[in-house]
C-alpha cells in the first residue's frame, strides 16, 4: 500500500458518533467492495436502528421481528434481561433476519466503527449466506416469511379470543415441546405425475424382462407362505400404515394430519409451530458456516476499507478489538471453555481455505488436490458457502494444519469404563478420526435423538407408538422425556408408548408409557 | 438500501409475554419472594426485586439425550500433553475435557430460574392476598361528604370551569371549516394593496381592495370565538366511599430499644405503610411515637428521626384515644392500630395499659396488632423462657378479645411472615 493511496481517500467518518448519512456512506463503500471485489450476491438490505431495550425484545421472540404471544418468550426475555442488567452478558451487536429484503437490526449504542463492522458482518456476510446456501434456498422462503408470521400472529390471537387463552396455551406448550421434532429433514417426494409413473413402471418391467434368469427362481428359497388370513391382516396393516405415512419422524406433521381428535384450529396451530421450526432448521445446521462466512467477510472488508484509508486507524483498531474478542477460543481446561466457538472455528476454516487456495503446502496438496493452489479463494469459498452445511463442510475442509493450530483431540467416554480415553490427537494417525468425529457433532440428525412414529392401532385402543433409535447406548433424558410425552398426550388424547430400542440390534432397552389423557 | 429508525417504536413489545409468564409462574414467584424478603430491607423496594424460582411450573421439556450413560466422544481444543491412548480420570461435575460441551447441551434447563421483577409487579404479588381485617363499618356517610369527580365536558357552566383547550379547539375547527381569513392573510392583502397603490397600479389596487374588503367582511361575520364553541369542564358529585379506615402506628422509641430493635419496628411499619397506601385509597394513617411521653408525628419524623428516653407505653394509647376523639368518630371510622415495642415498660404502667386497651381502645377498634421486637435469635435463645412485662399483660387481653393479635419478631426474616399472618385474608376464616 502506498502512501499516495492513503491520501487519495478521505476517511468515510471520524469519531465515534454515527448518523444516518454516515451509515449510508459506509454501506455504499462496503457494497462496492462486497459485490465488486468479493463477488457476493445479496438480498436488498434494510438496516433498522433500535435501542437496547428493543434488542432485548427481539431476543425474546427468537430473533424475529414479529411473533405470536406465548409465556415462554416472556421467560426468555426475563432471563436475558436479568443477565444483561447484571452485566453478566452483553447484547449482540446485531440481529439479522433471513428475509427479503434482508433486515439487519443495529443498536443505537454502537459507535460508528462498530456500525461499520456490523453492517459488513450482517448486511453482507450473513445476507450472502442466506441467499446462497442450498439449505436456505431449499427450505425457507425469504420473501414470504414476514407475511407468514403476520398471519400466524393474527391467527393465534383470534384463536385466543375464540377458544380462550388456556386452550391455546395448552396446544402451543405441547407443540413447543415437540418443536425439534417438527421438521422435515428430507425433501418430500414430489406429487406423483401420471405420465412419469407410467414411464417408470414400463422401464422397470423392461428391465425385469431383460434381466430375467430362471436360475434365481430355484436357487433362492421362497419365503414360507403365510396362512391366507394372516396375509390378509398383514396387508390391511400395511395399507393402514401407508395411509398414515408411518414411519414418520416429523411428529408435529403426523399429529397435524392424523391425530384423531384435534380440532381444525388446533391443527393450524401445530402447523404454525412446525413452519417456524422448519424456518429455523437450516440455521441450526449452518451456524458454524454462517458465522464463519460473516466473520470472514467483515474481516476482509474492514481490512480493505482500512488499506484504502476509508476508515482511520482508530476505527479499524476498535473493530479489530471486537473481532478478536468474538473469535476467541478458550482451551478445554480454561474456565471460560464452553464448547468450540463457532465464530472461532468458522473464521479459522475460511482463512484456512483461503490459504490453501493461494499458498498451499505439500500437505495441503495431498489433502486437498482439488482446491490447493487454484488461486481463486473467493470462488472456492462462495462455492463452499452455497453447497455445504456445517457437517459436510468440516468433513471436507478441516485441514491437518488447522487441527494442529487448534490442537484438537478426541476423547472417548464409555460409561462402562472408569476412565476417559484419548482416542485421537492432532497427528498423522488422528487427523481423519478427529475430522469425522467433529463433523458428526455438527450433524443435527445425530445430535438430536432419532424419534419416529412407528405404529398406531387406529381400529383398536389407538395407542401411539413412538420409537427412539438408540445410538451408542445413549438413552433419553428421563424427566424431560416424560414431560414431552405428557404434552403429547394432550394432543393425541389416547395412550402413548415410547420404546427406546438399540438401533443396531432392535432390542428394546427402555419403555416410557403415558395413559390416555382424559380431556 | 433502506435505513429505518425503529427507535421511536413503542417499547415493551414483549410485555404481554412477560405478563403471561408471571401469571404462569405466580405460585413459584410468591414462594421465592417470601424467601427473598428475609434478606432485604423493605424500604429498598424501589429498584425491583431479583427472584429465583424453581423451574417446575415453567419447564419447557423436549426430547433430548441423557447427559450420562452410553458411549460418546468429544472433540476439544487445546491439547497440551495427551497422546493417543492416554487415560484420563473421569472429571467430576463435568468441568474439564468434554464436560463443557455436555453441560452446554443441557444448559437449557437449570434447577432455578432467575430474573428481575419490577417494583410494580413485586408489590402487586406481594400484597396479593392481604387485606385489612373486619372492614365493616359501612355506615353511609352524611350528605356533605361528597367528592367532585371529573365527568367530561358540558356546554353550560360557571366561568371558572371554562375549558380553554376544548373551547379553542372547537373554535379553530369552526374557523377552518367556515374559511375565516387569518390575520396573516389579511396582512398580506393589505401589503398587496399598499404596494399596488405605491406602484400607481390603479387596476391592481382596486382588485386588491375588493379582496381585502371581502376578507375583512368575512372575518367580521365569522367570529373568532362563538358561543357554540364554549365548553366547560363538567364535574359530578360522587358520594365518598362509604368505608373509611384509619391506622394508628404506635412505636416505642425509648432508650431500651436497641438500634436493631428500632430497625425491626421501622421495617414493620414501613411494610404496613406501603401496604395501606397501595391497597386502600382512603385509609388515613396516624403516626404516634412515644418514650415516656407520646406525640403524633408526621411520616418522615416517624421513620427517620432519632429520639430516646424512658418508657411509658400508656402515653401512646392516651395519645391515640385523644386523636380518635378529636378526628375519628368510631361510629363512622374503621379504626386499626399496630403497636411495636420491645416489651419493656415502667412496671406500674403495664396495668394501666391493660386497662386502657381493654376498656377504651379495643371497643372502638376493629383490630389491634402488637408486635414485640426482640434481640437476635441467637441471643434470645438464652433467655427464651423470660417473657416481657408487656407480653404477659397483653397475653391476658389476647385471650379475651378476638380483635387483638400479638406476635414476636426477632430478626428481619420473620417480619414478612408475621405481617402476612396478621393481615392475610384467610385469617378471618381461621379465627
Amino acid at each position: 500500500m502506498s502512501t499516495a493511496a492513503v491520501l487519495e481517500h478521505k476517511p468515510l467518518f471520524e469519531g465515534p458518533e454515527w448518523d444516518f448519512e454516515k451509515i449510508r456512506r459506509v454501506h455504499d463503500a462496503i457494497q462496492e467492495i462486497a459485490i465488486g471485489e468479493l463477488g457476493l450476491d445479496i438480498y436488498p438490505n434494510q438496516i433498522e436502528v433500535i435501542t437496547s431495550e428493543q434488542m432485548l425484545d427481539a431476543y425474546a421472540s427468537v430473533g424475529l421481528p414479529l411473533m405470536y404471544r406465548h409465556w415462554s418468550f416472556g421467560k426468555r426475555f426475563a432471563r436475558e434481561e436479568a443477565l444483561y442488567r447484571h452485566g453478566l452478558q452483553g447484547l449482540a451487536y446485531e440481529i439479522v433476519i433471513n428475509s427479503s429484503p434482508c433486515i439487519s437490526y443495529i443498536m443505537e449504542e454502537n459507535s460508528m466503527a462498530m456500525q461499520t463492522l456490523v453492517i459488513a458482518h450482517a448486511a453482507f456476510g450473513h445476507n450472502h449466506f442466506f441467499k446462497n446456501n442450498y439449505l436456505f434456498r431449499q427450505w425457507t422462503d425469504a420473501d414470504g416469511i414476514l407475511d407468514y408470521l403476520t398471519f400466524a400472529r393474527d391467527f393465534i390471537h383470534r384463536s385466543e379470543e375464540r377458544h380462550g387463552l388456556a386452550e391455546v396455551e395448552r396446544v402451543l406448550d405441547a407443540a413447543h415441546a415437540l418443536m425439534n421434532h417438527g421438521v422435515h429433514r428430507y425433501a418430500r417426494r414430489p406429487k406423483a405425475n401420471l405420465a412419469k409413473e407410467r414411464r417408470r413402471v414400463k422401464e422397470r418391467r423392461e428391465y425385469d424382462e431383460r434381466t430375467y434368469d430362471d436360475l434365481w427362481e430355484h436357487v433362492v428359497p421362497r419365503r414360507e407362505a403365510k396362512s391366507a388370513e394372516d396375509a390378509e391382516l398383514d396387508k390391511d396393516r400395511r395399507e393402514a400404515r401407508r395411509k398414515l405415512g408411518i414411519p414418520e419422524e416429523n411428529l408435529l406433521y403426523f399429529l397435524e394430519k392424523h391425530a384423531p381428535r384435534l380440532k381444525s384450529w388446533e391443527r393450524e396451530l401445530l402447523r404454525i409451530v412446525r413452519n417456524v421450526s422448519q424456518y429455523f432448521y437450516p440455521q441450526k445446521q449452518t451456524r458454524l458456516m454462517n458465522e464463519g462466512c460473516a466473520t470472514f467477510v467483515h474481516y476482509e472488508i474492514m481490512n480493505r476499507l482500512h488499506e484504502r484509508g476509508l476508515i482511520n486507524d482508530g476505527a479499524f483498531l476498535e473493530a479489530m478489538h471486537s473481532h478478536t474478542n468474538v473469535i476467541f477460543q478458550p482451551e478445554y481446561d480454561d474456565r471460560r471453555y464452553n464448547g468450540i466457538n463457532p465464530y472461532a472455528l468458522g473464521f479459522a476454516m475460511m482463512q484456512d481455505v483461503k490459504r490453501i487456495c493461494t499458498t498451499p503446502s505439500d500437505e495441503d496438496r495431498e489433502w486437498f488436490p482439488a482446491i490447493a493452489g487454484n488461486g481463486d479463494p473467493w470462488g472456492t469459498l462462495r462455492d463452499a458457502w452455497a453447497n455445504y452445511r456445517d457437517e459436510s463442510f468440516v468433513l471436507q475442509f478441516l485441514s491437518p494444519c488447522l487441527m494442529r493450530q487448534f490442537r484438537l483431540f478426541k476423547v472417548l467416554d464409555d460409561a462402562s469404563e472408569d476412565a476417559l480415553v484419548v482416542d485421537a490427537i492432532h497427528d498423522e494417525r488422528g487427523y481423519r478420526d478427529i475430522r469425522s468425529a467433529l463433523a458428526r457433532h455438527y450433524d443435527l440428525a445425530r445430535q438430536e435423538p432419532d424419534i419416529q412414529v412407528v405404529d398406531v392401532d387406529l381400529s383398536g385402543d389407538r395407542r401411539l407408538i413412538l420409537r427412539h433409535a438408540v445410538h451408542d447406548g445413549v438413552l433419553l433424558d428421563e424427566a424431560s422425556c416424560r414431560g414431552v410425552l405428557e404434552h403429547l398426550s394432550t394432543l393425541w388424547h389416547y395412550g402413548i408408548v415410547m420404546e427406546e430400542a438399540d438401533a443396531s440390534t432392535d432390542r428394546v432397552l427402555k419403555t416410557h408409557e403415558v395413559p390416555a389423557h382424559m380431556h | 438500501m433502506n435505513i429505518i429508525d425503529r427507535r421511536p417504536n413503542p417499547k415493551g413489545k414483549s410485555l404481554p409475554n412477560r405478563q403471561r409468564f408471571l401469571e404462569r409462574a405466580k405460585h413459584e414467584i410468591k414462594d421465592a419472594m417470601t424467601e427473598a424478603l428475609k434478606r432485604r430491607k423493605v424500604g429498598e423496594s424501589a429498584n425491583g426485586e431479583k427472584v429465583s424460582i424453581p423451574t417446575r411450573g415453567i419447564a419447557e421439556p423436549n426430547f433430548r439425550r441423557a447427559s450420562q450413560g452410553g458411549t460418546r466422544d468429544y472433540v476439544v481444543p487445546g491439547n497440551k500433553e495427551f497422546v493417543t491412548g492416554d487415560r484420563i480420570k473421569r472429571p467430576q461435575g463435568g468441568d474439564a475435557a468434554g464436560g463443557g460441551e455436555a453441560s452446554k447441551e443441557d444448559g437449557g434447563e437449570q434447577d432455578s430460574f432467575e430474573f428481575v421483577l419490577t417494583k410494580e409487579e413485586f408489590l402487586n404479588l406481594f400484597f396479593d392476598d392481604l387485606e385489612l381485617p373486619d372492614l365493616v363499618k359501612t355506615k353511609i356517610t352524611d350528605q356533605e361528604s361528597v367528592q367532585l369527580v371529573r365527568a367530561g365536558y358540558s356546554v353550560a357552566g360557571t366561568p371558572s370551569n371554562l375549558n380553554l383547550k376544548r373551547t379553542m379547539r372547537n373554535s379553530l375547527a369552526r374557523r377552518i371549516s367556515l374559511s375565516r381569513p387569518t390575520e396573516t392573510q389579511i396582512t398580506a392583502l393589505e401589503v398587496q394593496w399598499k404596494t399596488a397603490l405605491d406602484a400607481d397600479d390603479a387596476e391592481g389596487a382596486e382588485q386588491s381592495r375588493v379582496e381585502l374588503d371581502a376578507a375583512l367582511r368575512k372575518s367580521r361575520r365569522v367570529p373568532y370565538i362563538d358561543p357554540v364553541d364554549v365548553r366547560y369542564s363538567r364535574f359530578e358529585r360522587m358520594p365518598k366511599p362509604n368505608t373509611q379506615a384509619v391506622m394508628f402506628c404506635l412505636m416505642d422509641v425509648s432508650g431500651s430499644m436497641t438500634e436493631q430493635m428500632k430497625d425491626l419496628a421501622k421495617r414493620f411499619f414501613m411494610l404496613l405503610h406501603v401496604f395501606l397506601t397501595r391497597r386502600y385509597k382512603h385509609v388515613d394513617i396516624v403516626f404516634i411515637r412515644h418514650t415516656s411521653s407520646a406525640q403524633e408525628v408526621d411520616e418522615d419524623t416517624f421513620f427517620h428521626s432519632r429520639e430516646t428516653g424512658g418508657t411509658i407505653v400508656s402515653t401512646a394509647l392516651d395519645e391515640m384515644m385523644r386523636v380518635v376523639r378529636a378526628r375519628y368518630n368510631p361510629d363512622t371510622w374503621n379504626i386499626y392500630a399496630a403497636q411495636a415495642s420491645d416489651g419493656d415498660n415502667y412496671t406500674e404502667d403495664s396495668d394501666r395499659c391493660a386497662l386502657l386497651i381493654a376498656k377504651e381502645v379495643l371497643p372502638v377498634s376493629q383490630h389491634f396488632a402488637y408486635i414485640e421486637v426482640g434481640a437476635e435469635a441467637t441471643l434470645r435463645n438464652v433467655y427464651s423462657t423470660a417473657s416481657t412485662d408487656l407480653w404477659r399483660t397483653y397475653s391476658a387481653i389476647a385471650e379475651q378479645h378476638r380483635n387483638f393479635a400479638m406476635r414476636k419478631v426477632a430478626d428481619p426474616g420473620q417480619i414478612f411472615p408475621v405481617f402476612h399472618d396478621l393481615f392475610s385474608k384467610q385469617r378471618e376464616l381461621a379465627a
